[in-house]
């Protein structure tokens, strides 16, 4: 992703005069092209397909969407859904990533020569967890019979978002941390070492040489968590179970598209609504990264070091 | 020019990024459902039942047992059918068994939900009409009710077996705060508060984080006693009761006075954490199911014993909810139809019906064979279906067919009563309100 948006005057010479096309392109580009198309883009393109049919099979026009707007039988789940899903992302957005930027600047830090290594393999681990894994120990850590806390944080309407919210950030921190951790450590030590003999201070030097300098990839992970946070299903799933309680204040578009497509218990699945779900889902999701391509990309200056 | 493709660049390529993502966990469940069966011999013989079966079920559990112990039983009588359990996930079976059907790699033999989920299989076509198989005379209309279609007309699983609720509790806890088994809701309350008073024991072990057993556990297992079993239960689904009635309220309000008694922080507590706090010898009483008893078994090291749920005033008729779980039918696109029939009449004789109920001691037989419990706790919950009449949990039958899904709020409803969120009345106007946007018989005044 990053690639694409720098060194593209490589290639300004080759247009000027016309060459053979290059057949050996399609033999490297044919196998994950093949993959990709029949296993992420046709399954993609067959549910905006089934969004607009009924269970039954007849085309219905928008009507499915109907449901899902104020006064539609779908409306009341689906805006109660798409709202945890902000909060959610939320969340990751002002703890996640400015918790890993700290992170990764106090890596980058003299003073922790020594276990560097150490605690960026440390902070990175829970990454590689199954969420599963992570779900079920905090849900120990945190229960009110054997746990460390005696407040039900996660049988709470009020606090159970939040506390889930905290541990997917838990688990995901390490993320952020690396990928800011990878530019801070690509930036010339000459650019801070002229502002230190300029006579900027450590604040100075952060605010106005790094940040700068972070800012596209800041964009970038705020695009990637955005996508993974209105993906989410997952921690919520396995933590709260399909029904994401109590009162449905966990309830993020995933389990609600869960419940609709498979079904739930006595709640028969309806390919329908199911599909109506995901499709909005998607549309939420291209509509951010829409604002992120204009408003944001557009904006941010990227400079060659 | 450059700059053009540039952004076009950028935006295929987040473009392609969100579909990947979002086409995430359709891809992998689906992925997950591929997985095949075993495929079918296609050598059928003549009249001689003979051949393979593979039995599709969610009780993963189960499997030792099957293996071990029915399918020999089975074998030892007809020696030419070779059987296979095949059992996914519970969480699983219905999106699996779905995929299945509709690849045509479906067992021969199908594991039967009861109510809708096994009626829309059969109006699918994907289950085979038994009504005439040998055996269904042995299962009354009650024990058929499940898997029968609303009219009455075709039968399409034998049943196999029902769960009984109660409360199971801690027989030397009691003794230690000297407190007796309680038949009345005055006398319950009275024991908890004993216990309570003590001290040692948690009263009740439940939580309510899980939902399902704050419904299950709570309101299906106490409320026959408050809307007379079948009566209310009928009434409902005739549209002559409504949620909003009085015995409704009273169940909610009922189970409301559980949540002084439940361990501190039940908001949070999950099912496993219940069945744990109650078998290390944490709490006085459970509120169960009895499917509860196999594992109960195993873990507690202490005496237990069960109750009913109890009743209003002594004297008063005692309602159980015994509740229709289990059944088997058949997949109409075996090639071994004989071999499958000759199965299910056996599930349907009194060998397969004392083979059942004694290897999995809490799921009951359905069929009206005298069958001989050895487990006391089970034989206990056995004793109740001769005390009190029998009802099944009142939403399972058509009312969880529309949207809002009765059960989903049943569970959302019965929680939130325990977490002190909902008043009992408020709750009850939820559920009629939900019912009647798209249930008829509710909908007229």
């Amino acid at each position: 992703m990053t690639a694409t948006s720098t060194n593209t005057d490589v290639v300004r010479g080759t247009s000027a005069r016309r060459r053979r096309f290059p057949r050996h392109v399609i033999v490297f580009l044919g196998p994950a092209l093949i993959v990709y198309t029949v296993f992420m883009v046709y399954p993609l393109l067959d549910s905006l397909r089934l969004s607009f049919f009924s269970d039954e099979g007849t085309f219905v026009g928008l009507s499915n969407f109907a449901e899902l707007l104020p006064g539609g039988s779908l409306s009341s789940s689906f805006w109660n859904a798409l709202g945890n899903n902000l909060v959610f992302f939320g969340f990751h957005l002002l703890i996640q990533n400015p918790v890993g930027l700290f992170l990764a600047v106090l890596l980058t830090q003299q003073l922790l020569k020594r276990g560097r290594g150490t605690y960026r393999t440390l902070i990175f681990a829970p990454t590689v967890l199954s969420v599963v894994i992570v779900g079920f120990i905090w849900q120990l850590i945190l229960s009110p019979l054997w746990g460390v806390v005696s407040t039900p944080l996660l049988g709470l309407t009020s606090t159970a978002l939040p506390t889930l919210s905290m541990m997917s950030v838990w688990q995901f921190v390490g993320i952020p941390m690396m990928f800011f951790y990878a530019v801070l450590v690509g930036i010339p030590d000459d650019l801070i070492e002229a502002a230190r003999v300029d006579g900027a201070n450590g604040w100075q030097i952060f605010w106005r040489i790094i940040f700068p300098l972070l800012l596209p990839m800041l964009g970038i992970i705020s695009i990637i968590t955005y996508i993974a946070n209105l993906n989410a299903f997952d921690l919520i799933y396995s933590v709260q179970g399909a029904l994401a309680g109590p009162e449905f204040s966990t309830d993020i578009m995933g389990t609600l598209f869960y419940r609709s497509f498979f079904g739930f218990q006595l709640q028969s699945g309806s390919t329908a609504t199911g599909a109506t779900v995901a499709t909005a889902m998607f549309l939420v999701i291209l509509a951010g990264v829409l604002i992120y391509l204009f408003a944001w990309v557009r904006r941010v200056e990227t400079y060659e070091l | 020019m450059t700059r053009k493709i540039k952004w076009m660049a950028g935006f295929i390529a987040l473009l392609l990024v969100a579909a990947a993502c979002s086409s995430d966990s359709t891809d992998t469940t689906v992925a997950a459902e591929g997985g095949t069966e075993t495929t079918v011999a296609a050598d059928t013989g003549g009249a001689t039942a003979s051949g393979e079966l593979v039995i599709e079920s969610w009780r993963n559990d189960d499997l030792a047992i099957w293996e071990d112990v029915i399918i020999p039983a089975f074998n030892a009588e007809f020696p030419d059918i070779k059987v296979t359990f095949a059992p996914t996930a519970p969480a699983e079976y219905n999106a699996s068994l779905q995929a299945k059907l509709d690849g045509g790699t479906a067992g021969d033999l199908i594991t039967c939900r009861p109510f809708d989920a096994s009626l829309d299989l059969f109006d699918a076509g994907n289950l085979a009409d038994i009504t005439n198989l040998a055996g269904m005379e042995n299962f009354s209309s009650v024990a058929q009710s499940a898997w029968i279609t609303d009219d009455g007309s075709a039968k399409f699983c034998v049943p196999m077996a029902s769960v009984i609720h109660g409360f199971i509790y801690n027989a030397d806890a009691f003794a230690e705060v000297g407190v007796e088994v309680p038949t009345t809701e005055d006398e319950f309350f009275a024991v908890l508060d004993a216990i309570k008073a003590d001290g040692t024991y948690d009263a009740l072990a439940m939580g309510s984080v899980d939902q399902w057993e704050s419904a299950t556990m709570g309101f299906q297992n106490i409320g026959p006693n408050y809307w007379a079993g079948e009566t209310g239960r009928i009434g409902l689904i005739e549209g002559t009761e409504k949620f909003t009635d009085q015995q409704y309220v009273d169940t909610f309000a009922t189970l409301a006075k559980w949540s002084d008694y439940m361990p501190d922080g039940y908001e949070a507590v999950a099912y496993p954490d219940s069945q744990a706090l109650f078998t290390l010898g944490g709490a006085a009483i459970y509120p169960a199911g009895s499917w509860e008893i196999g594992l109960f078994n195993e873990q507690a090291e202490f005496a237990m014993g069960a109750f009913l749920p109890p009743v209003k005033t002594a004297g008063d008729t005692c309602y159980i909810s015994d509740h229709t779980d289990i059944a088997l039918g058949m997949n109409p696109a075996t090639e071994n139809s004989a071999a499958a029939e000759t199965f299910l009449t056996w599930v349907a004789s009194a060998d397969f019906a004392s083979l059942y109920a004694n290897s999995l001691p809490g799921f009951f037989s359905l069929s009206n064979h005298e069958v001989t419990m050895e487990d006391p706790l089970a034989q206990e919950f056995l004793s109740w279906r001769g005390q009190c009449e029998s009802t099944i949990r009142n939403s399972y039958q058509i009312l969880s067919r529309g949207e809002p899904n009765l059960e989903n709020e049943l569970w959302a409803a019965s929680a939130s009563v325990l977490n002190g969120t909902l008043t009992p009345e408020a709750a009850t106007v939820v559920l009629q309100e939900g019912l009647e946007q798209w249930y008829p018989p509710q909908q007229n005044g």
